[in-house]
C-alpha cells in the first residue's frame, strides 16, 4: 500500500481517513463543512444593567480537553453599537465575524446616514442560524448578542439551532447551569437599577464560579460594555481565587451545617 | 481635431498612424468637461472635494452624490459622466470585497488603485465597449499611511501628493503647487480644498454647483464626509478668499 499524506488530495486512499475534500461532500452533493467542532470556545454571559448590556467570556479556545489557545477573543463589536459573544466552534465563529463585517461594510458605504442596529444585527444572525441548520450545515455556536441602541437596551441568544430568545440575563455552555440561576437573582426585575458596579462585580463572581466548577473556563476573562457611548471591550484580567483548605466552608456534601 | 475624419478614431482597437488611440483621448475629454475635483494627501490623512455641478434647481440637495465610500477606509470622487463613475465604484467595491474575503484583511491604497486601474484599462482594448468617461480619485488610509491616487480612462493610474480634474484642473494644479502638503493639518487641507474649490469656479459658465468633502483621517482610518460644522466654516472661508480677491482686482 502507498502511503499517502496529502490531506488535500481526494483520489488516493487516505490512511487517517481525514480528507477534507471526501467529508465535506456526503451523499446527495450536500456540502457540510463543520459537523465535528474542534476548537471550542466555553462559557459567556450577558445581563441587561441601568446604562446597557454586558457581556463576559474568557479568552479560552479548546481542543478537546486540552487548553489549546489560551488567548482567544470571543467578544467582538459589530458597528458602534452592537457586541457579540460566542460560545462553540471557533472556526465558525471567525467566519460569523467576517459575515458580519461585510454586511456592515456594505450598509455603510450605502451612507444614507442608517446604521444597522442590535434588533436588526440579531435578526440577521438568527436568519442565517436557521438557514444553515435547514442546510444540514449549522454554525456550530451560540451567540449572544447584546447593544444599546436608541435608549433602548437589547440581550439576545441565537443557537446553531435558529431558536432565538430575548431575555434580561443569558448564559451559554456549562454557565447555564451555574451561572443562570445566581444571574437571574440579582438581574429579573432590577434591570433598570443594577449599577455598572454592581454588573462588573456579579459576572466576576459567575466568571469565578465557573472557574471553579467548568473545567473548560480559565482565569482570563473580557468583558465588553455597550452603552450610549458605545462599544467597550477590557483587556483580559483575572478574579480573584481561593484554594486554600475549606475547614469552614459548609452548605453541600455530606455536611449537614 | 485633426483625428476627426481621418477614419481612426472610430474604434477603440485602432491606432492612428502616429500610435494613438483617439477614443480614449474623447474619453479624457469628457472628464474635461466636468465639474473639478481634487484630492490632498497631508501626513494626517487624505481630503476629496467636488464642484458638483447642479443640473436643476428640482434635484434634491446632496442627490447624485459623487464621492463615494468603497471600503470602511476608502473613498472614491469621480469626476466626468456620473453613471460611469459609478460603475467604477461598484467595481471598486467587488475589489476590495473580494480582497477582504481572500486575504482576510482590508485592501491597500496601492492594491484598490492597481486592481480597478487594470479594469480601467479593459475597456480601451475592445471596439465592442467604449472606455470610460470618467477618471477617479482614490483616496486611502492603508498601513503605509495616506494613500491618494487617479485613475485616467486610459487605465493608467499614478499615486499623489495632490491632484485635480475636471474643467478647472489647471488653476487647481497651480493652487495646490504652492501648498505645502507635508505640514498642513488636515483641517487645513480641508479649508484650503474648499477655497480651490471655489477658486476654480466659473460664475459665468456654470450657476449652481454643490460643494463635496470627504475625508480620511489618522484618527479613525475611516472615510466619512467631513463634519456640518467643518464643512460649513470651509465654506465660509472660501466664499470670504473669493471675495477679498474680488476686491483687489
Amino acid at each position: 500500500m502507498e502511503w499517502n499524506f496529502d490531506p488535500f488530495s481526494n483520489n488516493s486512499f487516505n490512511h487517517y481517513g481525514n480528507n477534507p475534500i471526501n467529508a465535506s461532500h456526503s451523499a446527495g452533493g450536500i456540502i457540510q463543512r463543520t459537523q465535528s467542532p474542534k476548537v471550542w470556545g466555553g462559557t459567556t454571559l450577558g445581563v441587561v444593567y441601568q446604562d446597557g448590556v454586558m457581556l463576559a467570556a474568557d479568552t479560552l479556545g479548546s481542543w478537546g480537553q486540552l487548553a489549546r489557545y489560551r488567548k482567544e477573543e470571543r467578544l467582538y463589536p459589530v458597528g458602534n453599537f452592537t457586541a457579540i459573544a460566542y460560545a462553540g466552534d471557533m472556526s465558525d465563529f471567525q467566519y460569523t465575524k467576517h459575515m458580519l463585517d461585510s454586511l456592515m461594510i456594505k450598509e455603510y458605504y450605502i451612507n444614507d446616514d442608517h446604521v444597522l442596529s442590535t434588533p436588526h444585527v440579531y435578526e440577521y444572525l438568527s436568519r442565517v442560524m436557521y438557514h444553515r441548520r435547514t442546510k444540514m450545515d449549522p454554525l456550530w455556536n451560540t451567540f449572544i448578542v447584546g447593544g444599546y441602541n436608541n435608549g433602548e437596551r437589547f440581550l439576545g441568544y441565537v443557537d446553531l439551532l435558529g431558536t432565538t430568545y430575548q431575555s434580561s440575563a443569558i448564559s451559554t455552555g456549562l454557565g447555564a447551569y451555574y451561572a443562570q440561576p445566581i444571574l437571574r437573582k440579582a438581574v429579573e426585575g432590577r434591570e433598570g437599577l443594577l449599577t455598572e458596579a454592581e454588573a462588573i462585580e456579579l459576572l466576576n463572581s459567575c466568571m469565578r464560579v465557573l472557574f471553579y466548577r467548568d473545567c473548560k473556563v480559565i482565569n482570563s476573562i473580557q468583558r465588553a460594555k455597550v452603552t450610549a457611548a458605545g462599544v467597550e471591550i477590557t483587556e483580559p484580567y483575572s478574579v480573584s481565587s481561593e484554594w486554600g483548605f475549606g475547614e469552614g466552608v459548609r452548605g453541600f456534601g455530606s455536611q449537614k451545617q | 481635431m485633426s483625428s476627426i475624419g481621418t477614419g481612426y478614431d472610430l474604434s477603440v482597437s485602432t491606432y492612428s498612424p502616429d500610435g494613438r488611440v483617439f477614443q480614449v483621448e474623447y474619453a479624457a475629454k469628457a472628464v474635461d468637461n466636468s465639474g473639478t475635483v481634487i484630492g490632498l494627501r497631508v501626513p494626517e490623512g487624505i481630503v476629496l472635494a467636488v464642484e458638483k455641478l447642479v443640473q436643476s434647481k428640482l434635484l434634491v440637495p446632496k442627490s447624485n452624490r459623487s464621492i463615494q465610500t468603497v471600503d470602511t477606509h476608502i473613498g472614491v470622487a469621480t469626476a466626468g459622466l456620473l453613471a460611469d463613475g459609478r460603475h467604477i465604484v461598484n467595481r471598486a467595491r467587488d475589489e476590495a470585497e473580494s480582497y477582504r474575503d481572500i486575504y482576510r484583511v482590508p485592501i491597500s491604497g496601492k492594491m484598490i488603485a492597481d486592481r480597478v486601474g487594470h479594469y480601467v484599462q479593459i475597456y480601451t482594448l475592445y471596439s465592442s465597449v467604449r472606455p470610460f468617461g470618467a477618471s477617479a480619485i482614490i483616496g486611502t488610509f492603508d498601513l503605509d499611511g495616506p494613500q491618494l491616487y487617479m485613475i485616467e480612462p486610459s487605465g493608467v493610474y499614478w499615486g499623489y501628493h495632490g491632484c485635480a480634474i475636471g474643467k478647472g484642473k489647471q488653476v487647481a494644479k497651480t493652487e495646490i503647487e504652492k501648498l505645502n502638503l507635508d505640514k498642513l493639518s488636515i483641517v487645513d487641507a480641508v479649508k484650503q480644498a474648499a477655497r480651490i474649490i471655489y477658486a476654480v469656479h466659473d460664475e459665468a459658465k456654470d450657476k449652481e454647483f454643490e460643494l463635496e468633502l470627504s475625508w480620511v483621517t489618522a484618527q479613525n482610518k475611516r472615510h466619512e464626509f467631513v463634519p456640518a460644522d467643518l464643512a460649513a466654516e470651509a465654506e465660509r472661508l472660501a466664499k470670504e478668499s473669493l471675495n477679498e480677491e474680488m476686491e483687489d482686482d
